[in-house]
């Protein structure tokens, strides 16, 4: 149905039907302005090469035979033995610890950011006294802080006042989940705002508690974007530099920060090996997070729109 | 007996605010009380003896010296002040490349995409998900000039008559360009998306109706949905800049010279000097101070937007 409404030309809307375009890009473009643009999409999709190709290259090297960051010597997995099997000739003993760390800190902070995020939106979304306003304007500040002012003042709190929570995971973890929760409020909210209230006031009227219909009706259909922001925490947690860096001290290196510090000075397929690893973490991530959303959603509202696109969306 | 609709939770008034309890006590503690050690520590005094940083939690123990320092610093000649000139000049540059890179391909993909539409937002927006270390050492990888096998970039340049020997994009004249590269590569496709969202929004009947009145597809662009689109180029552009004036790693991953160094490379190296804290709390609190004008601006705009939205 909605391809129709795509294909439609506004031919009508033009006092006279345009003839057939010539060969020429600009007159074709002049004639019909309602036709593609042959440079804009060609500018198109070479930002797309610009954006992505650089990164595949990248994850190319991680398979090089050789030292080599620019010249592809060969195919082989010496450097992702170097991150596992000790003694093997690449080994690196501080890859290991950085991808058990980043995803250590990740396990922690799903859970807790999804169950205080997924209820935070709840109530936003359902509460309309006094107060909501400001409640909604101090959920969306995590979002629009400089991560750099997140992570001063996390530290600087963590050194002088929370001084029972150490630098180090338990600071990490802390930071994590303060600065997810508002993700994860996002994504659920728009959820809710699908859903309505209709479902859970008609169970009331058939006589379920207040507790039951969130329990056997709100959750069940919130249930896609529940488990949806989880894995976007996951991946914003396995990707997070600076909130990490600044509350780590020592033997907490997660990747990015391991990348960080070895990125100039001592490069190796090692490092590109270990980037891989965390590119296909997060990005299988988001993969799932966003089919969760579209089969769900499809299934049960035949929504017409992709999920990408309310992606897209979610940003503004 | 029949209930009538919403009296049971209606009944009970702190129920949804109840809800909402953890998290905005979570953000209460963690997100709004640690900016306030930033102000404690900023106006906190120094320990005679070791000169550490010890917070000011009462108000009315605050003291000027640090915050005066600073400003002192950035209003007269000095290091400073140029971190702070090439923060604005970088930040000036980039959000400008953004613009002109980025408006055509959003453009593209909300009124051209077509069929590929779905395809060319996945990969637009896939870099939201990878790493920014990651794209940076990919860039690394490409404009490194070590002599046996120098990137990617520098055997294109070699490959051309101009070029000899490689670039050393890392330091000297070329490692603005690479910074800038940098925030250009690693900030553009938040800058892109909430573009696309603005334009993917333009009803079309006003495009047509355009061009009914005579426009010319240029003066239908430049009149129509140019200023449609202003919204969404200053929300891009808001979003962009705000992470971008507390970047210290993009400049030192690139280049790692004082000669581009920015504000969040000062921030940074305060805070990780013995008795640094105070000034680093200081730097940190007029940066917030400078883009909170900005953030306040954008979450503004947002609130209009979904407000709208739900109408």
């Amino acid at each position: 149905m909605s391809a129709t409404t795509e294909v439609r030309t506004p031919d009508t809307t033009a006092p006279a039907p345009p003839p057939p375009a010539r060969p020429g890009r600009r007159t074709a473009f002049f004639r019909n302005p309602w036709g593609k643009p042959r440079f804009l999409g060609v500018w198109a999709w070479g930002y797309i090469a610009w954006s992505i190709v650089p990164v595949l290259i990248a994850v190319q090297f991680s398979f090089n035979a050789g030292r080599s960051r620019s010249t592809f010597q060969g195919f082989s997995l010496q450097w992702y033995e170097g991150i596992f099997i000790r003694g093997s000739e690449q080994f690196d003993e501080t890859l290991l610890p950085a991808l058990m760390n980043s995803l250590k800190i990740a396990a922690m902070t799903v859970p807790v950011a999804t169950v205080i995020g997924v209820a935070l939106a709840i109530g936003l979304a359902r509460w309309q006294g006094r107060g909501s306003g400001a409640a909604n304007f101090l959920m969306l500040f995590p979002l629009v802080t400089p991560e750099i002012v997140m992570g001063v003042s996390l530290f600087l709190i963590f050194v002088n006042l929370y001084t029972a929570v150490p630098l180090g995971i338990p600071a990490m973890v802390v930071g994590h989940i303060t600065f997810t929760i508002s993700y994860v409020v996002i994504v659920s909210r728009g959820r809710l705002f699908a859903v309505g209230r209709e479902y859970e006031e008609a169970a009331m009227d058939l006589g379920a508690s207040p507790a039951g219909a969130l329990r056997r009706v709100l959750f069940p259909l919130l249930a896609p974007a529940i488990f949806a922001s989880a894995f976007i925490v996951f991946a914003i947690s396995i990707d997070d530099f600076v909130i990490s860096a600044f509350l780590c001290i020592e033997d907490c290196r997660t990747i990015p920060i391991k990348l960080y510090s070895a990125a100039r000075n001592a490069g190796s397929p090692g490092l590109n090996a270990i980037a891989t690893l965390m590119l296909v973490s997060s990005m299988t991530a988001i993969t799932l997070a966003i089919l969760i959303q579209r089969r769900f959603i499809r299934k049960q509202e035949g929504g017409q729109r992709s999920a990408v696109e309310d992606f897209a969306r979610f940003e503004i | 007996m029949p209930t009538p609709t919403g009296d049971i939770v209606g009944q009970r008034r702190w129920y949804w605010p109840a809800f909402s309890a953890p998290g905005l006590l979570w953000l209460l503690l963690l997100f709004v009380t640690p900016f306030y050690a930033i102000v404690a520590v900023a106006m906190g005094g120094r320990d005679p003896i070791f000169g550490l940083g010890l917070p000011a939690w009462n108000p009315l123990e605050w003291n000027f010296t640090e915050i005066r320092g600073v400003v002192g610093e950035i209003t007269t000649q000095s290091t400073l002040q140029d971190q702070f000139f090439r923060t604005l000049l970088f930040i000036a540059i980039a959000v400008t490349l953004c613009i002109l890179i980025g408006y055509p391909v959003a453009y593209y993909t909300a009124r051209h995409g077509g069929r590929w539409k779905v395809v060319l937002l996945s990969l637009m927006i896939a870099p939201f998900w990878m790493s920014y270390l990651m794209r940076m050492l990919a860039w690394v990888n490409l404009l490194n000039n070590e002599p046996e096998s120098p990137g990617l970039v520098n055997q294109a340049l070699l490959a051309t008559p101009f070029v000899s020997e490689p670039i050393n994009w890392f330091a000297g004249n070329a490692a603005p360009i690479a910074v800038v590269l940098g925030l250009v590569y690693g900030y553009i496709p938040f800058f892109i998306l909430p573009l696309y969202a603005a334009l993917d929004r333009i009803d079309k009947s006003q495009l047509e109706a355009s061009r009914d009145m005579g426009a010319s597809p240029g003066g239908t662009f430049f009149r129509v949905t140019l200023p449609l689109s202003k919204q969404g180029i200053l929300a891009g552009s808001v979003i962009i800049t705000l992470p971008m004036f507390g970047d210290y790693y993009t400049p030192n991953l690139m280049s790692g010279q004082p000669s581009v160094s920015m504000i969040g490379n000062a921030i940074e190296r305060s805070l990780n000097n013995t008795g640094g804290q105070p000034r680093g709390a200081s730097l940190t609190l007029m940066l917030s101070l400078f883009v909170a004008l900005l953030m306040i601006y954008y979450l503004v705009s947002v609130a209009r937007a979904s407000r709208q939205a739900r109408e």
